[in-house]
C-alpha cells in the first residue's frame, strides 16, 4: 500500500468523510493507509511531544495521562468514550458515524501504548450500529492485536464522566461518578484494573499522530493548544452543525461571522452546559484555545458553541438550563443534592419572579461558593461556571429583571431533553 | 528525614453530614447550612495532627481521611 497523505489544510478528522456516509476499512485505509508498527515507547514519546490534549472536555494533557496508566505492574483498560452526554453536542456521534476506523484505530494504538489488550467502545445506543459494523469489519480482516466490546451509555448528562462510565462498563451504578479523590480510574478502573479514559475524538487524533507524526499534528493550531477541534455550532444555521476548527483562529473568522451579522446574538455559550457565557465580541474575537477561553471564565469543553439570538431572555433561558443540570446530578453527594437545588429555584426566581429573589444576584454567587469543588466530580463546578457567567453576561438584563419584573414567554431555544428520573 | 505531611479529604459520596468532625475538629472543619464539612484542604499543622487523626477515625461513615501531601 502506497503511503497516504497528510492532510495540509485545517481539515483533518473529517477529511475523507464524505458527507452523510461512513467510510468503510476499504476506502478508511485506501484514505489514511494501515496503522504503522510503532514501538509502546517510540508512541508515548510522540503524544507528548504532539501536546495532544483531551477532547472531552477537561483538556488534559494526553501523553501524561497514558504515562500514568502505563507505570502500573496490572494490565490496563482503555475505554473509547463517546457517552456523550452534552444536549447540544453532536461531534462523537458524527465523528462514530463517518469515520469509527479513526477512532478504532486511535484506541488500538492506545491500547499498544499502554500495554493494554482489551479496549471497551462507551458509545450511546444511537451510535451502536455503527460501531459494531466498523467492528465486524476489522474482525474479519483482523487488523487487530486487542479485543474490544462496546457497552452502551445511559442516556444521561453525566454518562461520559470518567468514573461513570467506568462505572456502567463495570455494571453498577451507570451514569454515576465515584469519589476518586484517594484512588482514581486510572489506578483502578474497569474490572478493577488500571484504566485509561479517552473520548473517541481525541483517539482520532492519536491515529493521525500514530501516522502523520507530532511535528505534522502540530503544524495547526498553537504550542498549548495544537491541532483542530470538532464543534458542535448551535444558532448559526437553521440546524446544528458540526465543524472542524483549528485552534487558536477566532471563532469570528472560523466560522465566517462578521461584525454585522454578530449583532444577531446576545452572547455564545462554549463548552455547554458545563462550560460558560461570553459576550459575542469576546467569543468570535479571542483565539479559540483552552487557555483563552478558560481565561474568560469559560471552557471549550467537549466543542460545544451556542450562539443565543437576541429576542429570547437569556435568564429564562439559562434558568431552565441550570434545573435540568439540577436533575442530572447524580443525587449522591450532599452540598451538591442541596446546593444545586437551590441555585436552580433562585436563578427560577431571578428569571420568572425576580422580586422573590431575596438578597438579589449576588445569592447566586454565594450558592456557587458553596458548592464549587464539593462534589464527588465536577458537576457542581459546571453548574457553578454557567451561572457564573450568566449573571456577569447578562447583568443588565438581570437588573432590567429585578426593575421591571421578567420579561414575556417566549419559545425555548437552548436545547434541553426532556428530564426522566431513570436514573435517581 | 523530614517528617510526612498530610492533608483532609472528604469522600462525600460516603458523607452523610453526622456532623462529628466539624464538632471535633474545628480548627479545620467548618459545617455548611446542611450540616455538611467544609474542609480546610491545606496541609496540616503538626501540632493539630492528633486532633484531625481524631476526627478521621471519629467519623461514623469512614468518609473522612487523612492523605499524604509528600508523595
Amino acid at each position: 500500500m502506497s503511503p497516504a497523505t497528510a492532510p495540509t489544510g485545517p481539515t483533518r478528522l473529517l477529511d475523507g468523510a464524505g458527507s452523510g456516509t461512513t467510510v468503510g476499512l476499504d476506502a478508511h485505509l485506501a484514505r489514511w493507509g494501515a496503522l504503522p508498527a510503532v514501538r509502546s515507547s517510540e508512541f508515548l514519546d510522540a503524544v507528548d511531544g504532539s501536546g495532544l490534549r483531551g477532547h472531552g472536555g477537561a483538556w488534559f494533557p494526553v501523553g501524561a495521562k497514558w504515562r500514568d496508566v502505563a507505570a502500573h505492574r496490572r494490565r490496563p483498560v482503555v475505554v473509547a468514550n463517546g457517552a456523550e452526554g452534552e444536549p447540544a453536542s453532536g461531534k462523537d456521534r458524527l465523528l462514530l458515524h463517518r469515520s469509527p476506523h479513526l477512532v478504532l484505530d486511535g484506541a488500538a494504538v492506545a491500547a499498544g501504548a499502554v500495554g493494554a489488550d482489551r479496549v471497551v467502545v462507551h458509545v450511546t445506543r444511537s451510535s451502536l450500529v455503527d460501531v459494531e459494523r466498523a467492528l465486524g469489519e476489522r474482525a474479519a480482516r483482523g487488523v487487530d492485536r486487542c479485543t474490544f466490546d462496546v457497552v452502551v451509555a445511559p442516556d444521561r448528562f453525566l454518562a461520559g464522566q470518567e468514573s461513570a462510565a467506568v462505572n456502567a462498563i463495570n455494571g453498577r451504578n451507570p451514569a454515576k461518578p465515584s469519589f476518586v479523590g484517594i484512588r482514581s480510574v486510572r489506578d483502578q478502573g474497569v474490572a478493577g484494573r488500571p484504566t485509561l479514559v479517552q473520548n473517541v475524538e481525541t483517539l482520532a487524533h492519536v491515529a493521525l499522530i500514530a501516522r502523520f507524526g507530532p511535528h505534522w499534528f502540530r503544524s495547526v493550531g498553537t504550542p498549548e493548544s495544537p491541532g483542530t477541534v470538532l464543534t458542535t455550532v448551535t444558532g448559526l444555521w437553521d440546524a446544528p452543525r458540526i465543524v472542524e476548527v483549528p485552534l487558536g483562529t477566532p471563532l469570528g473568522h472560523a466560522l465566517g461571522i462578521g461584525p454585522e451579522r454578530a449583532r444577531g446574538f446576545q452572547a455564545v455559550l462554549s463548552g455547554g452546559y458545563g462550560g460558560g457565557w461570553l459576550p459575542t465580541a469576546t467569543a468570535l474575537t479571542m483565539p479559540y484555545t483552552e487557555e483563552a477561553v478558560r481565561a474568560q471564565g469559560s471552557s471549550i469543553g467537549a466543542g460545544v458553541l451556542v450562539l443565543l439570538p437576541t429576542g429570547v431572555c437569556p435568564l429564562a433561558e439559562s434558568a431552565r438550563v441550570v434545573r435540568y443540570l439540577e436533575r442530572e446530578g447524580a443525587g449522591q453527594c450532599g452540598p451538591c443534592v442541596n446546593g444545586l437545588d437551590l441555585l436552580a429555584t433562585s436563578f427560577e426566581h431571578l428569571a420568572y419572579r425576580p422580586r422573590s429573589l431575596r438578597g438579589g444576584v449576588a445569592v447566586l454567587a454565594t450558592l456557587c461558593g458553596l458548592v464549587e469543588g464539593r462534589g464527588a466530580c465536577r458537576h457542581p463546578d459546571g453548574v457553578a461556571r454557567f451561572v457564573r457567567t450568566a449573571v456577569d453576561v447578562f447583568a443588565d438584563h438581570a437588573s432590567l429583571h429585578l426593575s421591571r419584573g421578567p420579561c414575556r414567554a417566549d419559545r425555548p431555544f437552548l436545547p434541553v431533553p426532556a428530564m426522566s428520573a431513570a436514573v435517581r | 528525614m523530614r517528617r510526612s505531611s498530610y492533608r483532609l479529604v472528604v469522600d462525600p459520596i460516603a458523607c452523610d453530614a453526622a456532623g462529628v468532625c466539624a464538632e471535633l475538629f474545628p480548627e479545620m472543619i467548618a459545617a455548611d447550612p446542611w450540616g455538611y464539612p467544609v474542609v480546610d484542604g491545606g496541609e496540616i499543622p503538626p501540632e493539630l495532627m492528633e486532633l484531625a487523626r481524631r476526627a478521621t477515625v471519629s467519623c461514623p461513615r469512614l468518609a473522612l481521611t487523612l492523605v499524604r501531601t509528600d508523595r
